[in-house]
């Protein structure tokens, strides 16, 4: 082989190799960050996993909302109005989080089938709503009827 | 009467990107003159009834005129007059105008600055731009248009626009990025000519590439607008969140960082020319698929405005079109190019060969992030979304990979480098990277972190090349001043850019790794510290505002005892949309920001609030490398070469 080929080669075997372990490099970090979205009839149904984090959504239960009085820890419930969920948060919730609209937090399953929030996500402005959300209602309100 | 004219002015532009997707083209194709000629007046006729419409529109906003129905949406009387203005497009409708109106505006410019680029190209470019355009319009006055009426009888006052968008941000956010989206139709519009035409020769990429300079200067400026902006004004200091509409700008920018790069090959060696064509076809799709994805509302977002089926249907049509019939023709085309020249594994189309690799295989990782949960979705299976610690993990992978290459392929010649003349670079670059990058940060914190050492020692191995580059300028020079002078654009240009990518890679490095952010609960005279700060919270005040009401807090920074700054952080309330708002307190600083918002009250009197305080080192420096980035794809717009080759028609 003459050394311009042999170069080349060495260029083609370098760049293909690179782009294969940056393929599966890619497809393994993917692999252990896929958030799944669980309803609360979900949840209470045992079908989200304890050990990763998932995204629970639904309304806010008007009253549920409970700060502790020297912290900045938040509790809350999350209904699709067949089950609930209770949601812990330590932090700032976002401006437009209110009882009764629609929310998601991102965070683990504890074994007491409560959620350890580390990120809450309410809607931007007033006449939206999170698809995640308006999914799970639909699926709980279609459950119950049947 | 007025929105009428806006109307029929936007049918007047569609009328007339009809002719010049077609006329032209038949002149090509024909041979005949007078066709190929008649594209510069109908891409002229385009662009005015364009800017009629959008003055025509401007001027509703600004006037209230409340019988268009997104003025009514989008505004409201007590509206400051600069917010009229900038609502324009903070809607779908009037966003949509606006993107067409640049596209008729870069067409335009091509028009009046192709100097003395073939009819038969020009042509060729101002009909690829056409087609787009009408593509647009047609979407816009089926499925979006701007001048729909609340007839007969127009509401009192309108709805008013989304506090998050009352900001200066969103005057000059849209506006840059868009010029960067659309810009790049440009460089994909001379790659289908060169493709219809069969002309791939260097005049081709000398003719694309300031273009494509342009456009990705405003992209840069743009998403870093994008980032300042959400950084101070989502109230709670991320200044990147890899939200999907984030990906969105993020993806055109990186296929458009590979074609800055692989143009450069394309015109100095005559090489990689079919690579060039493909990418300046990729970097327009992915600003076609960031338009899509932002204006379609598959996504949930600040940004998705509406959610309206059959308009994601039609933009998605139109890029499947785009990028299937593009694709084709490339397919069918590109195996005509020739190609001459060589080129040894450490040269300087090796290493900007290996750029391209990386910066497309991140573009395709941001991708197959953003579109997971889509294709998940539009298959019914689950809904999910993937977490920010992918793209983190991922991004900072591969930017290692780049950033090392970097160093040295910025130095290296073309054809072949060699391996001895780079000795001293390693020598003397890479020791003293690695001492650099543990000598600094503990001048600036205590701590020792290995990610901070491997990105500093990486900007200082960067560092290394650049003042390389310097001295093989200046070697042979009896004036170095003058040899430096002399460089050009296209070197200075690079050189500034490159520079840019440092100083980021500082400002990234540090904020993510050396922030400091805690919540705090306090009341009226607490003080509580934070690294070498103190915060004071001196009380709250009520400040009115032209359409909101604010509840103020006044917090003092102090330093050794000696106060340094007052944090003026808002609870703000819209009356009109009956919304609250955090407006954060923020102290800039090229070293550090302090930064200060306020949460909820936590009493009723509104006296005790939670608030969140945090120290932000560097912050600063990932946009101004964001803006010395941009200053340098400018800079390279002057090189001699540029301003013989347009001025070659006088």
């Amino acid at each position: 082989m003459n050394p311009k080929r042999k170069q080349r080669l060495i260029l083609i075997l370098l760049g293909t190799s690179g782009v294969a372990v940056a393929v599966l490099l890619v497809l393994f970090a993917l692999g252990q960050n896929m958030n799944f979205f669980y309803s609360p009839s979900d949840i209470a149904q045992g079908d989200a996993p304890l050990d990763r984090d998932i995204r629970a959504g639904g309304m806010v239960k008007d009253g549920s909302v409970q700060r502790d009085s020297d912290s900045l820890r938040v509790s809350f419930v999350v209904t699709d109005f067949v089950s609930e969920v209770q949601v812990n948060y330590e932090g700032i919730l976002p401006d437009l989080f209110r009882e009764g609209d629609g929310v998601v937090a991102i965070g683990r399953l504890m074994e007491n089938g409560q959620v350890e929030a580390s990120e809450v996500l309410a809607k931007h402005d007033e006449t939206y709503m999170p698809p995640e959300v308006t999914d799970a209602l639909e699926r709980a309100e279609s459950a119950s009827i049947y | 009467m007025l929105p009428e004219y806006g109307h029929f002015a936007l049918i007047l532009a569609l009328l007339l990107a009809t002719g010049l997707s077609t006329l032209p083209l038949y002149g090509v194709l024909s041979g005949h003159g007078g066709f190929q000629r008649s594209a510069t007046a109908l891409t002229w006729g385009m662009t005015f009834f364009l800017a009629t419409a959008f003055t025509i529109l401007v001027v509703c906003f600004l006037v209230d005129d409340f019988s268009v129905r997104i003025v009514v949406e989008n505004s409201n009387s007590q509206l400051p007059w600069f917010y009229k203005f900038s609502a324009t497009w903070g809607n779908h409708e009037g966003s949509m105008l606006m993107w067409v109106l640049m596209l008729g505006g870069w067409a335009t410019a091509v028009s009046l600055f192709s100097g003395s680029l073939s009819q038969e190209l020009k042509s060729a470019v101002l009909a690829v731009m056409g087609m787009i355009s009408l593509a647009f319009l047609l979407f816009l006055l089926v499925t979006s248009n701007p001048f729909d009426r609340l007839l007969p009888i127009p509401p009192g006052d309108g709805g008013d626009l989304n506090p998050l968008l009352q900001d200066f941000g969103l005057i000059v956010h849209p506006p840059t990025l868009y010029m960067g989206y659309v810009g790049f139709s440009v460089a994909f519009a001379f790659a289908i000519a060169a493709l219809i035409t069969g002309r791939f020769d260097a005049g081709w990429s000398r003719w694309a590439r300031p273009w494509t300079n342009m456009a990705w200067a405003f992209l840069t400026l743009g998403i870093a607008l994008g980032s300042w902006w959400a950084y101070y004004e989502l109230g709670w200091g991320g200044w990147w969140f890899w939200d999907p509409v984030e990906n969105a700008s993020f993806m055109p920018w990186l296929i458009g960082t590979a074609l800055i790069h692989s143009q450069a090959v394309s015109e100095k060696r005559n090489l990689f020319k079919s690579w060039t064509l493909l990418l300046a076809i990729l970097a327009f799709s992915f600003s076609l698929l960031g338009t899509f994805l932002v204006r379609s509302g598959v996504l949930t977002s600040v940004h998705a405005f509406a959610t309206d089926p059959e308009r994601g249907l039609f933009i998605l049509v139109i890029l499947l079109v785009t990028i299937g019939s593009s694709l084709l023709l490339y397919a069918l085309r590109a195996g005509q190019i020739r190609l001459a020249g060589e080129y040894r594994l450490v040269s300087r189309e090796s290493f900007l060969l290996f750029n391209n690799i990386i910066l497309v295989v991140i573009a395709f990782m941001v991708l197959l992030g953003t579109l997971f949960p889509l294709v998940f979705d539009a298959f019914n299976w689950r809904k999910l979304s993937v977490g920010a610690p992918y793209f983190n993990a991922m991004f900072n992978f591969f930017m290692v990979f780049l950033l090392s290459l970097l160093g040295v392929g910025q130095v290296l010649r073309w054809k072949r480098h060699p391996l001895s003349d780079l000795r001293p670079l390693f020598k003397v670059g890479i020791p003293v990277a690695l001492v650099m990058g543990l000598v600094l940060p503990p001048l600036i914190t205590a701590s020792f972190n290995w990610r901070v050492w491997l990105g500093l020692a990486l900007v200082f191995w960067l560092l290394a090349g650049l003042v390389r580059m310097l001295l093989d300028r200046t070697r042979n020079a009896s004036q170095p001043w003058r040899a430096l002078r002399r460089a050009g654009g296209s070197f200075w240009g690079m050189w500034l850019a490159h520079l840019g990518v440092a100083v980021s890679v500082v400002g990234v490095v540090l904020v993510s790794n050396y922030d400091l952010a805690r919540d705090f609960r306090m009341a009226p005279g607490d003080t509580v510290s934070m690294g070498d700060y103190q915060f004071r919270f001196d009380g709250m005040n009520i400040v009115d505002g032209p359409n909101y009401q604010s509840d103020q807090g006044v917090i003092t920074v102090l330093r050794n005892d000696q106060p340094i700054a007052e944090l003026h952080p808002e609870k703000r309330f819209y009356t009109v949309q009956r919304n609250t708002m955090t407006e954060a307190g923020i102290d800039a600083g090229l070293f550090r920001d302090l930064y200060a918002s306020l949460a909820e009250p936590l009493d009723d009197e509104h006296q005790t609030w939670a608030v969140r305080l945090q120290v932000k080192p560097f912050v600063r420096w990932i946009w101004l490398g964001s803006i010395l980035m941009a200053a340098g794809g400018v800079l390279a717009l002057f090189d001699r070469r540029y301003r013989k080759a347009s001025g070659g028609r006088s």
